[in-house]
């Protein structure tokens, strides 16, 4: 966790890993959260880390490419490819001067990424440091790996270290690790749900981040939490309702379809009462002090840009904007 | 609508998909009941059928494991005991066995049982990388989980297989996963890396390379990887032999695959790519299986004139139910309650509305399509998969 005096504030941060279960909504939490902090004044990056994500749709645009695009004011979009990482990193870094000379990068690349451990992630995580370190961005957020291969992902510049002794990567990754190691600029957001799996894997996840690496989880995001129906003692109302000659009092008044309705209300209230047990075992399971934000489930027919934008809106008021 | 090589009849249940096949692939994208849907088809088929069926998992919650009556799956097939169908109410025609996917200890037993001999063994199992690409990489997965498969499948042992697939983000990786492998040992890329470090002569055309490569990662470190892969270089005709054999296995007629999603965006248009993508190589898809279905009374016409009704005269009609019923409660409470009801089942019927449409657009490729409803727990027991595999039947 993180060393004395208060944890920065979210998105004052300079780089974001946002991961969770499969299905937990990570790319539209990591697409809201670089909204909201383009709109309050941050140059923003937000960027896709699996090749075959769908970050564009949650900011209507067309494909990303590794070249970031403005996707609006202040915010741009970037998906990662790590061969022209490669090449970028080459370029850059090594100053290696004739790039056609390397050879057939291309095929050669394959080979060494599959061959050699971590060679993707480095890339990835190499580049995602460097845009901070430059100060390209005031933040970086990254729709990261799945819960599965995070660890991994974020360990790599220590790994890489261990493996490789001697070598121009051996010197790259010490500051890499300064900067994730830093909680003042780097943080681990984990998306979760209300549901067995996503609450295990983020426990589970969120102690092999504490044990595996020094890089400090800055937030639990807790998506989809459905809303509670009725106020306290409003249930026995509802119960009541839901008997046969109130149900005929109701129809007479409101129409035959009150039947669908009760049995609609009696689906949200079971839904919502079995993911009770789930955020408290969340709760219950996390470690002191970790800043918990909930999101509430979003009934809207869209899934693009305007969703994200519920969702940065929520998301502020979560934080206090 | 995608032409089908096999089954000229369409499929039009699944007791007869699971007659008719013998390795039943279970994909999807995360979070969607991949697993669940595997181990309720294999119980199902077992209980139902008088088979011996495996479930070959990856990574099964632990109540999953507690559901088929075991502590734990080990990599080893494994028996679910006759006894716990009993005590499910259930009295099994046949048997049901289950596996889990340990990538390390799969890997391990390859490397032993195609090993040419003893020293090249050892010498793999020792080699510093070996853990590294066997244990983290995805691709690994993938591989290793074709491979048990076609030993499974070969070896005779059952009647149906219902393998669960890694929980790739791209399912595809896993069908292509042989091919790539084979092509990976076979290609001249590798012998033309490996080269100078088994001849020592680094050779002109790739001079520019090396030093470029010994630059970024330092001369040990591509020796460890060029020994490494040498050592499996003896097991090539190996590989590319399984690889063409268990290729051919997905795409015969003994294979089908069952797409498992549900009605949500993100996992639903994964699994419509998924079964354009299935149609396209021709595998046979026996099933769509659509999990957490919403129920079509959150569709009903009537049900939104009342809601909206119950919406906008709350406070109204709270008046004439506090009396009428004799309520004792605050009529204001009554009001909000009622209000409450009619907002959340049109809530629910915009969600409920873009699911069917959802729905209706997956239906159009495969043959046969299931829905199971949303059930507010997650589940735990045996019985409760009979269940849902009943509700699949």
């Amino acid at each position: 966790m993180t060393g004395p005096g208060p944890s920065p504030g979210l998105l004052d941060r300079r780089l974001l890993f946002v991961t969770g279960k499969g299905g937990v909504g990570k790319t539209s939490v990591a697409s809201a959260l670089g909204m909201l902090a383009a709109q309050h004044g941050k140059r923003t990056l937000v960027c896709q880390v699996d090749a075959k994500g769908d970050l564009s749709d949650f900011f209507g645009v067309g494909p990303l490419a590794f070249t970031p695009t403005d996707v609006r004011a202040g915010l741009s979009a970037m998906s990662m490819d790590t061969e022209e990482s490669l090449k970028e990193y080459l370029r850059l870094q090594l100053k290696v001067p004739l790039l056609s000379r390397i050879g057939p990068l291309a095929r050669t690349f394959d080979f060494i990424a599959t061959a050699a451990p971590g060679v993707k992630e480095i890339l990835t995580v190499g580049k995602l440091t460097w845009e901070v370190r430059e100060n390209h961005y005031d933040l970086v957020v990254v729709d990261a790996s799945a819960t599965g291969h995070v660890v991994g992902q974020l360990g790599s510049p220590v790994a890489i270290n261990d493996l490789v002794k001697v070598g121009l990567v051996r010197n790259q990754t010490d500051w890499m690790i300064d900067i994730l190691t830093d909680p003042a600029r780097t943080g681990v957001v984990v998306v979760t749900m209300p549901e067995e799996m996503p609450v295990s894997e983020t426990l589970e996840l969120i102690e092999r981040l504490e044990d595996e690496t020094d890089i400090d989880v800055a937030s639990v995001i807790v998506n989809r939490v459905l809303p509670e129906l009725f106020g306290r003692g409003e249930e026995t109302i509802f119960d009541r309702l839901c008997e046969p000659d109130a149900r005929e009092l109701l129809g007479a008044e409101v129409g035959s379809g009150v039947e669908a309705v009760l049995a609609g209300a009696q689906l949200a209230v079971s839904l919502r009462r079995s993911r009770v047990p789930h955020l408290e075992r969340l709760r219950d399971g996390l470690p002191d002090g970790l800043p918990v934000l909930y999101l509430p489930f979003l009934f809207s027919r869209s899934h693009g840009v305007r969703a994200t934008a519920q969702i940065a809106e929520s998301l502020g008021e979560e934080l206090g904007f | 609508m995608a032409r089908r090589r096999h089954q000229p009849a369409p499929v039009e249940g699944l007791e007869q998909l699971c007659a008719a096949k013998e390795v039943l692939v279970s994909t999807g994208s995360g979070g969607v009941g991949k697993t669940t849907t595997a181990a309720a088809v294999g119980a199902t088929a077992a209980a139902q059928m008088g088979i011996k069926v495996l479930v070959l998992t990856v990574d099964p919650a632990r109540r999953l494991a507690n559901a088929l009556g075991m502590e734990r799956f080990g990599n080893v097939e494994t028996r679910v005991p006759h006894e716990a169908f009993v005590a499910a109410g259930a009295d099994p025609q046949g048997e049901l066995w289950a596996a889990m996917l340990d990538t390390k200890q799969s890997w391990d037993d390859l490397i032993r049982l195609h090993a040419p001999d003893a020293a090249t063994r050892d010498a793999i199992l020792a080699n510093p990388l070996y853990q590294n690409i066997t244990g983290k990489f995805v691709q690994s997965h993938d591989y290793v989980a074709m491979e048990r498969l076609y030993e499974i499948h070969t070896s005779g042992r059952y009647d149906l297989i219902v393998v669960d697939t890694p929980p790739t983000r791209n399912a595809v990786d896993f069908l292509d996963a042989p091919e790539r492998m084979a092509d990976f040992f076979s290609s001249k890329l590798l012998r033309w890396l490996i080269a100078p470090y088994s001849s020592r002569v680094v050779g002109f055309a790739s001079k520019p390379f090396y030093s470029v490569a010994d630059r970024i990662l330092g001369t040990q470190f591509l020796e460890d990887i060029a020994e490494f892969f040498m050592l499996f270089q003896t097991m090539y005709d190996g590989f590319v032999e399984r690889a063409r054999a268990v290729t051919e296995l997905m795409g015969s007629n003994q294979t089908s695959f069952l797409v498992v999603s549900t009605l949500e965006v993100a996992p639903a248009r994964e699994a419509e790519y998924f079964l354009e993508l299935l149609s396209a190589r021709r595998h046979h898809v026996g099933a769509l299986v659509l999990n957490k279905v919403l129920p079509e009374v959150l569709l009903d016409r009537d049900g939104t004139r009342s809601a909206k009704a119950l919406a906008k005269r709350s406070p109204e009609l709270a008046d004439a139910l506090t009396g009428g019923l004799g309520l004792d409660a605050d009529v204001r409470h009554v009001s909000h309650v009622l209000g409450e009801i009619g907002d959340r089942y049109l809530d629910y019927q915009v969600v409920a509305a873009r699911e069917a449409e959802q729905r209706k657009e997956l239906s159009e490729v495969p043959d046969l399509v299931l829905s199971v409803p949303y059930f507010t727990d997650d589940i735990h027991s045996l019985e409760r998969l009979l269940n849902l595999g009943e509700q699949l039947w």
